[in-house]
C-alpha cells in the first residue's frame, strides 16, 4: 500500500499545486515532454502499449487486401462491433472517476438490462417500442440494483475491484436460478418442451433486432455503418460528458484523483461514489441492450459472466489508468479492442493458417489488465 | 464516521461463536437440510467425501502459505496448476505411468512453477494493496500463454510425439489427455477399505507431510518473516526484513505446492482436460477453505478440513436436493455454483469492513492519544 507523504498544513499555494495536479495529467509535465526526443515523446504521451496495438491494428488492416479479405467490409464489421460495445465500455468511465477503479461488476448491470429486454418481450412489446420499454424498465431495476452496489461498494473503500468481480460473478449465477424459476410465459423466451425456463439464446427478430443500426444506415458498395447506433453512442457520451462538466461531475473526478483533497474540499464521498455507481450500472444495461440489438439475440446464464473483462480491457487499452478516463479512452480503447478482435481471426487465418485470435485477443486483454493494475497511481485508494 | 465505537467485544460467548463462525455455521445447515433431501445414502456420501478429501486438501493447503505474508488469497494459483498440467503433459507423451509418472511429472513441474511463481510474485510486488484482482488478472493472462504454448507450439517447436495426446492437425494438445494408466495409483497404493469406505492412505500420508511443513515452516525464520510482513510491511521493513523478497517466496511456494497439488487432483480423476481443468480450480479451492472458516488474512489447517468436508458435502447433494425441491436438476448445479460465488463475495466484504473498521479504531484511539497528550502537555 502506497502511502502519501502526510502533511496537515494546508497553504493556499498548496491547495493550487493540488488543484493543477488533480486536474492534469500526471504523465509528463510539459518540459518533461520538450526535453524527449520526438519516439520517447510519442510513447510517453500515447503509452508504450497502446503504441503497440495500434501500430498492431495498422499492419491488420494494411494486411487484410493481401490476404483476400476485401478492406471495406472488415472496416464495416469493425465500426459494428465498435458500435455494439462501445455503451458498456462507456460503462466503465463514472467509476473509474469516483475513484471506485474498474468496475468489474459490469455483469450486475447487464443483468438489469437483461430483466428489462425480457420483461419488455414478456410484456407484449415488439418492434422498435420493446428497445424503448427494455429500457424503460431495465432503468429502476438498475438504478436499485446500483444503489445496493453502491452501498456495498462504500462500506470497503479500497477493495472495491476484488469484490466488484465477486458481485458481479453471484449476480450472475444468481440469475441462472430465476432465469428457471420466474414466471415468464412468452413463447418466444421459453423452452418449447418445458413450456417454463428461460431459453440460453432468445432470438430479438420481431423485437428490437437492429433497431438502432437500421436507422440511417449508410451503405456505400461493401462499407455499411450502422448510424443509428453510433449517434445513441453520441449521445450518451455527450451527456455524459456534459455531466462530468458539471459541479457534481466534478467534484467525482477530483474524489478519484485525490481523495484527501476531495474531502478537504466538502465533497460527500459516499454520495458521489453511489451516484457513480449507479450511473455504471445503468449504462452497464443500456449498454448491453445496445449490444443486443446489433447483435440480435438476447444471451442469458452464464452469457454476462466475463462481459466485464473485454470492456474493462478496452478502456484501458484505450490509455485509461485505475483512476483516470475520458471519453476520448472510450472511443479509441473500443475501436482498437473491436478491431483487433475482427481483424486477427480473418487476417491470422489466411497468413499463418491457423486462428489463434482467441488466444491473442486473451493475452493482449488480459495483459492490458496487468499492466494497469502493476502501475503505481497518483492519489487513488491504494 | 463519528459513531462512537468500543473495544469491548460481546459479552456473550455463543453470540461471538456464531459471528466469527458464520459461513461454516450457515453451510453446516444448509448440508443439514439438502442430506436428507438429496436420498444418498451414508456410505455413498462418506465414500464420495473421502475421495473429495484427498483428491482437493493439498491443492487446498497451497493457500495458506501467502495468506500468512498478507497477500490474500492467492487466485494465482491457477499457475500452479497449469504448470503442474504442463508437467503431466510430458509425461503421459513419454508414456511413463504409475506412481514414477506421477514423482516424475511433480519433480518436472517444480520449474515450471517456480518460474511461475517468480512472475506472479514480481507482478504482485508491483500492485501492492490489491494482490487479489491482480493474481487473479496474472491467472487469466498465464492462462492464454499457456493456450498458446499446448495449443500451438506443442508439436512443432516443444517435440510431441505421441499420437493419442496430439491433435490430428498435427500440432496442439486435445481437448482431453487420458491419465487412465495413472488414475489413483496414489490413491490404490496402500489403501484401507473400512466398511464400504475407500481410504486412500498414501494420499493422506503425503496431505500429512505437507500439514506437518506447513505447521513447521511458521516456526522457521522465513516463516516468522512472513508472518511480520503480513501483519505490517513498513514495521517489518523497519525490522530488516526484506519484505519483497518474504512475498515472492510465499508465491512461489504456493505456487510450487499447487503444481504438486493438481497432479494429486488429475491423477485422481484420471484424465485431464487440457483446456479446462484449471480454470475453476482456483474458486472452487479458495471457497472451499473461506466455508472451512477462513478469512482473507486469516487460515489454518483446521479450515482446510472442515472446509472441504462441508464445502464438498454441499458439492454432492445439491444437484440432486435442488431436483426434489424444485424438479429441476439445473437448479441444483447453479445453486451450488451461487453458493461458491456467493461465500467468496460474503468473506471478502467481510475481511474489507473489518480492516476498515480496524483502521477507523485505530485513528480514533491515535487521536485521544494525541489529545491526552496534548493535555498532559499543557499541564
Amino acid at each position: 500500500m502506497k502511502k502519501e507523504p502526510k502533511d496537515n498544513n494546508w497553504s493556499p499555494s498548496k491547495l493550487n499545486d493540488e488543484m493543477n495536479s488533480v486536474l492534469s495529467t500526471p504523465e509528463a509535465s510539459p518540459l518533461q515532454m520538450a526535453q524527449m526526443s520526438p519516439l520517447r515523446r510519442l510513447v510517453a504521451s500515447f503509452g508504450l502499449p497502446r503504441l503497440i496495438i495500434t501500430a498492431f491494428l495498422l499492419l491488420m488492416f494494411i494486411a487484410a487486401p493481401f490476404t483476400g479479405s476485401d478492406f471495406w467490409t472488415q472496416v464495416s464489421n469493425t465500426i459494428n462491433r465498435f458500435s455494439w460495445n462501445a455503451v458498456l465500455v462507456l460503462a466503465m468511465v463514472p467509476m473509474i472517476h469516483s475513484g471506485c477503479g474498474l468496475n468489474f461488476g459490469l455483469p450486475l448491470g447487464i443483468i438489469s438490462g437483461l430483466l428489462g429486454a425480457t420483461m419488455a418481450i414478456e410484456f407484449g412489446f415488439t418492434g422498435p417500442v420493446s428497445f424503448f420499454m427494455a429500457i424503460v424498465i431495465s432503468t429502476p431495476i438498475a438504478i436499485v440494483l446500483g444503489m445496493g452496489y453502491g452501498w456495498l461498494l462504500n462500506k470497503i473503500k479500497g477493495g472495491e475491484m476484488m469484490i466488484a468481480t465477486y458481485v458481479g460473478f453471484s449476480s450472475v449465477s444468481f440469475m441462472c436460478m430465476m432465469w428457471l424459476l420466474l414466471p415468464y410465459k412468452s413463447p418466444t423466451m421459453v423452452w418449447g418442451y418445458a413450456g417454463k425456463g428461460l431459453r440460453t439464446t432468445i432470438s430479438l427478430e420481431g423485437f428490437y433486432d437492429k433497431v438502432l443500426a437500421n436507422f440511417l444506415q449508410i451503405n456505400i458498395g461493401t462499407l455499411s455503418i450502422p448510424t443509428g447506433t453510433i449517434l445513441f453512442f453520441a449521445l450518451l457520451a455527450f451527456l455524459m460528458w456534459a455531466f462530468l462538466h458539471t459541479k457534481t461531475g466534478t467534484a467525482m473526478t477530483a474524489l478519484g484523483s485525490n481523495p484527501a483533497f476531495a474531502k478537504a474540499a466538502g465533497i460527500n464521498i459516499d454520495k458521489t461514489r453511489m451516484l457513480s455507481v449507479v450511473i455504471s450500472t445503468w449504462l452497464a444495461a443500456v449498454g448491453i441492450l445496445v449490444y443486443q440489438q446489433g447483435f440480435g439475440f438476447i444471451q442469458l446464464y452464464m452469457a454476462p459472466f466475463y462481459m466485464a473483462l473485454p470492456a474493462v480491457s478496452a478502456i484501458l487499452i484505450g490509455g485509461a489508468s485505475v483512476n483516470k478516463a475520458s471519453i476520448a479512452n472510450v472511443v479509441i480503447g473500443t475501436f482498437l479492442f473491436q478491431g483487433m478482435v475482427t481483424m486477427t481471426p480473418t487476417v491470422m487465418n489466411s497468413i499463418i493458417q491457423m486462428d489463434m485470435s482467441e488466444v491473442i485477443r486473451v493475452i493482449v486483454s488480459q495483459g492490458m489488465i496487468l499492466y494497469a493494475l502493476t502501475r503505481k497511481t497518483k492519489g487513488g485508494n491504494n | 464516521m463519528k459513531k462512537k465505537k468500543t473495544l469491548r467485544p460481546e459479552g456473550n460467548p455463543i453470540v461471538r461463536f456464531i459471528r466469527n463462525n458464520t459461513v461454516p455455521i450457515m453451510f453446516v445447515l444448509i448440508c443439514a437440510v439438502c442430506i436428507p433431501l438429496s436420498g444418498f445414502s451414508p456410505s455413498y456420501l462418506l465414500n464420495e467425501i473421502v475421495t473429495r478429501m484427498g483428491r482437493n486438501i493439498f491443492l487446498i493447503l497451497c493457500l495458506l502459505i501467502p495468506i500468512m505474508a498478507g497477500m490474500g488469497l492467492n487466485f494465482g494459483m491457477t499457475l500452479g496448476a497449469m504448470a503442474g498440467e504442463i508437467a503431466l503433459i510430458f509425461v503421459a507423451d513419454w508414456q511413463i505411468w504409475g506412481i514414477p509418472g506421477v514423482i516424475l511429472a511433480m519433480i518436472l513441474s517444480i520449474p515450471f512453477s517456480i518460474l511461475l511463481g517468480l512472475l506472479c510474485g514480481k507482478l504482485l510486488n508491483m500492485s501492492k494493496g490489491r494482490e487479489m484482482i491482480t493474481s487473479y488478472i496474472i491467472s487469466f493472462f498465464i492462462n492464454g500463454l499457456y493456450q498458446l504454448v499446448v495449443l500451438y507450439m506443442m508439436g512443432p517447436i516443444i517435440p510431441i510425439k505421441h499420437f493419442s495426446i496430439k491433435l490430428p492437425r498435427g500440432y496442439g494438445i486435445r481437448n482431453t489427455v487420458s491419465l487412465l494408466n495413472m488414475r489413483q495409483v496414489l490413491d490404490n497404493a496402500l489403501s484401507v477399505t473400512i466398511a464400504g469406505v475407500k481410504i486412500p492412505i498414501l494420499t493422506f500420508a503425503i496431505i500429512a507431510v505437507l500439514c506437518l511443513f506447513v505447521t513447521w515452516f511458521r516456526k522457521t525464520k522465513l516463516g516468522q518473516d512472513m508472518r511480520a510482513v503480513g501483519q505490517n510491511m513498513e514495521v517489518a521493513r523497519a525490522a530488516g526484513i526484506n519484505v519483497e523478497r518474504t512475498r515472492l517466496i510465499s508465491i512461489v511456494i504456493s505456487t510450487v505446492i499447487a503444481g504438486f497439488g493438481m497432479i494429486i487432483y488429475l491423477q485422481n480423476m484420471g484424465n485431464l482436460s487440457t483446456y479446462s481443468s484449471h480454470s475453476q480450480i482456483g474458486m472452487f479451492c479458495i471457497a472451499a477453505l473461506l466455508v472451512g472458516g477462513a478469512s482473507v488474512d486469516k487460515a489454518n489447517i483446521g479450515n482446510v478440513f472442515l472446509g472441504v468436508i462441508l464445502f464438498h458435502t454441499m458439492f454432492i447433494v445439491a444437484p440432486s436436493a435442488g431436483a426434489k425441491i424444485t424438479g429441476d436438476s439445473m437448479i441444483g448445479e447453479y445453486f451450488r455454483v451461487f453458493i461458491s460465488y456467493g461465500v467468496i463475495t460474503v468473506a471478502l466484504v467481510m475481511y474489507e469492513a473489518k480492516k476498515r473498521r480496524a483502521k477507523s479504531l485505530a485513528g480514533h484511539k491515535l487521536a485521544q492519544d494525541q489529545l491526552t497528550e496534548d493535555k498532559e502537555a499543557a499541564q
